[in-house]
């Protein structure tokens, strides 16, 4: 099977632009096991937070999937069109990394 | 603790007593400590703090001699750990682990960590390899979030501790042959920092993730014991890596961690059937006394047992086992399980009316950092802790015992380190963090490899060639492949974009995993024998001539350079 992620990427002051990519699945994988194998097959660039892959523990890769946010390591993966975006009220960082650390935790505040 | 500017032209440089590089359960608890002993902490990891590393992915045991459940004593739980580590474990780390886990357990209990209780007292599984019930857990499969949540809750309270994520160590500095900071990428602006510490704590947790199928964070690629190489410290019996014998395999399942099925057979009594729907394990049984035919193959003799059977041509359709809780009835499995049950079954999973699929997994690594009694590497200044020290488990970790590790070694680690940075001043020059400094802004992008695939790669070649079963010939293609593909990284990071480069991460990793996977093949080879973990195709049976540990450093010119010890003994002092 084989789904299109429609990816929106980009850094801080440029305009967001939508990058499609397809990739192939098996039944039951997830978004993350997507972007993932993209990272290996087609750009290295992409960037997108996880930690703990598959166990939903970490809660790290939280992004706006079909315009809802939630966590990419749970959604599977389907055929046809799937929009991945930044999550909307966070500051982004590049790509689908955006600033989720909480202030005291951060190197230093950022604007 | 001090901090300059970000825009001018030397990097930002922190200052501080203690820097513990790792922030899972045994940073965490060292900042704490260290903290408690009077020492200014910075805490840094390079994933969010918290989140990362092993221990929030537990799902399982903690196992101390708490005596709640059933009369014990530190020194039964030593024994079970020293005979479960088949003669290779260093006595004085084992005991340090059994001794003092109860106190980190109370102490645990009164940050309010909840250990499952019944009857006022708290609840103790009986796991495999132990004499007795001893394991204390968190319903439901919730040990490790909780066990993390609790020391994060103490961080926030403590003082004296800047926790730093999203900070990835480079390499540890060394002024004189002593640790005296490190040099670290800020992920989200991909600035180099410098920091300089008294004394720097390495709790960066295993190697697992350099293996396929595994059980760990995305951070586990073994970097702490790169770090230590660099930095002129020893590591010990890096060749044994636990595998999980009954990680799930299919369907597949998202949302939950793939050990999660070890506590399900303590509650439930669980089934493992081959192919021919025909309980197995008794087969492997009788190969080890302590192993009496119930629930109690230790994880190597499980191992061992699964891919036996796959090879035999009696595995299941995804190549692994069948785990069967099909003659539990479905009230049960509900009342044992709860909420779980409902995860299982958004996953298309239903235990009372089909069995899973489960195989093998890289778990932890038994060998680490090599560390005295104190949690002292060969280097002044720097200390290991938690599943980044080598030595506790031998050549086969007891089931709970990781996580009573992280607590224990974490607590003393960052007293010791907090000790020495109270008599030490800072021994901080420019020139420490020179080469690191050079590698970082030598990155530049280039038609590089693909840095994300040769992580999948070399990934792969460890599962096949570096896995639970080993010969000589494979071990050597592996150690050949090592080398190609350290050519092909070539000795300047590729890099993508400034901010969040995970190409440049991609890099520095490998950079770390190829000297890390380097670390266990050669040591593998040189083993012609098969203990616990290590099993040789070509080397059956245990040798007692290899009664010794194998401890791996780093020689001039960068060559691995490989010797051997008689395991410690002899008990260490409080």
């Amino acid at each position: 099977m084989k789904a299109m992620l429609a990816i929106q990427r980009g850094v801080p002051g440029e305009p967001p632009r939508t990058e499609s990519f397809e990739v192939t699945f098996e039944t039951g994988q997830s978004v993350l096991d997507g972007l993932r194998a993209l990272r290996c097959e087609a750009d290295p660039s992409l960037a997108f937070r996880f930690s703990c892959i598959n166990a939903n523990a970490c809660k790290e890769c939280m992004m706006l999937i079909d315009g809802k946010v939630d966590y990419a390591c749970t959604v599977r993966l389907k055929e046809g069109v799937m929009a991945l975006a930044p999550l909307p009220k966070k500051g982004l960082i590049r790509d689908l990394v955006t600033e989720i650390a909480p202030p005291d935790e951060r190197l230093w505040p950022r604007p | 603790m001090t901090m300059q500017g970000k825009n001018s032209a030397a990097p930002a440089h922190i200052e501080t007593d203690v820097l513990v590089i790792g922030a899972g359960g045994a940073g965490m608890y060292a900042a704490l400590e260290a903290a408690r002993a009077g020492a200014a902490v910075v805490l840094a990891d390079r994933s969010l703090i918290g989140r990362g590393g092993a221990t929030v992915m537990a799902q399982m045991t903690v196992a101390a001699a708490l005596s709640e459940e059933t009369p014990d004593h530190w020194e039964h739980h030593l024994a079970d750990t020293l005979a479960s580590g088949r003669g290779l474990c260093d006595e004085r780390l084992a005991a340090l682990l059994c001794e003092d886990g109860p106190h980190r357990l109370r102490e645990m209990e009164g940050w309010k960590v909840g250990w499952a209780r019944e009857d006022g007292h708290i609840k103790q599984a009986q796991a495999p390899g132990h004499d007795r019930p001893r394991c204390a857990y968190i319903d439901f499969l919730s040990t490790g979030p909780a066990v993390s949540r609790t020391l994060r809750a103490q961080l926030i309270n403590a003082s004296g501790i800047r926790r730093i994520g999203e900070l990835m160590i480079v390499d540890i500095a060394v002024r004189d042959g002593e640790a005296c900071g490190a040099t670290a990428l800020h992920l989200p602006t991909g600035e180099a920092i410098t920091l300089a510490a008294k004394a720097v704590v390495i709790a960066t947790g295993g190697l697992t993730g350099l293996y396929r199928r595994n059980s760990a964070s995305a951070n586990m690629g073994g970097d702490g014991y790169a770090l230590a190489l660099r930095a002129g410290a020893e590591l010990i019996d890096m060749e044994l890596v636990q595998f999980f014998p009954i990680g799930h395999l299919a369907p597949r399942l998202v949302g939950m961690d793939p050990i999660m099925w070890d506590p399900f057979r303590y509650k439930l009594g669980g089934k493992l059937l081959n192919a021919e729907m025909r309980e197995f394990e008794q087969d492997y049984a009788t190969q080890d006394t302590r192993s009496d035919g119930r629930y109690v193959l230790t994880r190597d003799l499980a191992t061992y047992a699964i891919t036996r059977e796959v090879e035999a041509g009696r595995g299941s359709p995804a190549g692994g086992a069948y785990l069967s809780f099909q003659h539990v009835p479905e009230a049960e499995i509900r009342n044992a399980f709860g909420p779980v049950v409902d995860r299982l079954a958004a996953n298309g999973i239903d235990l009372s009316k089909r069995p899973v699929e489960v195989a093998p997994i890289a778990h932890y690594h038994m060998g680490g950092v090599r560390v005295d009694e104190t949690l002292r590497t060969a280097v002044p200044g720097l200390y290991a802790c938690g599943e980044a020290v080598g030595g506790a488990g031998g050549a086969n970790r007891l089931s709970g015992n990781a996580i009573t590790e992280a607590l224990v070694f974490g607590a003393r680690a960052g007293r010791n380190a907090a000790r020495h940075a109270l008599q030490n001043s800072l021994l901080w020059s420019a020139p420490a963090a020179h080469s690191a400094l050079d590698l970082l802004r030598g990155a530049r992008r280039r038609d590089a490899p693909n840095p994300a695939a040769m992580v999948r790669d070399l990934k792969a070649l460890m599962a096949d060639d570096v896995g639970p079963f080993r010969n000589e010939q494979r071990l050597q293609s592996a150690l050949r492949a090592i080398a190609r593909l350290k050519t092909e990284i070539g000795e300047v990071p590729s890099s993508s974009a400034t901010a969040f480069d995970p190409a440049l991460v991609d890099w520095l990793d490998l950079r770390n995993m190829l000297l890390v996977a380097q670390s266990v093949a050669v040591p593998a080879l040189a083993r012609t024998e098969s203990r616990g973990a290590h099993q040789r195709e070509d080397h059956p049976g245990l040798d007692e001539a290899w009664r010794v540990n194998q401890i791996v450093a780093l020689a001039r010119g960068n060559e691995l350079k490989l010797s051997r010890a008689v395991p410690s003994s002899g008990r260490a002092a409080a």
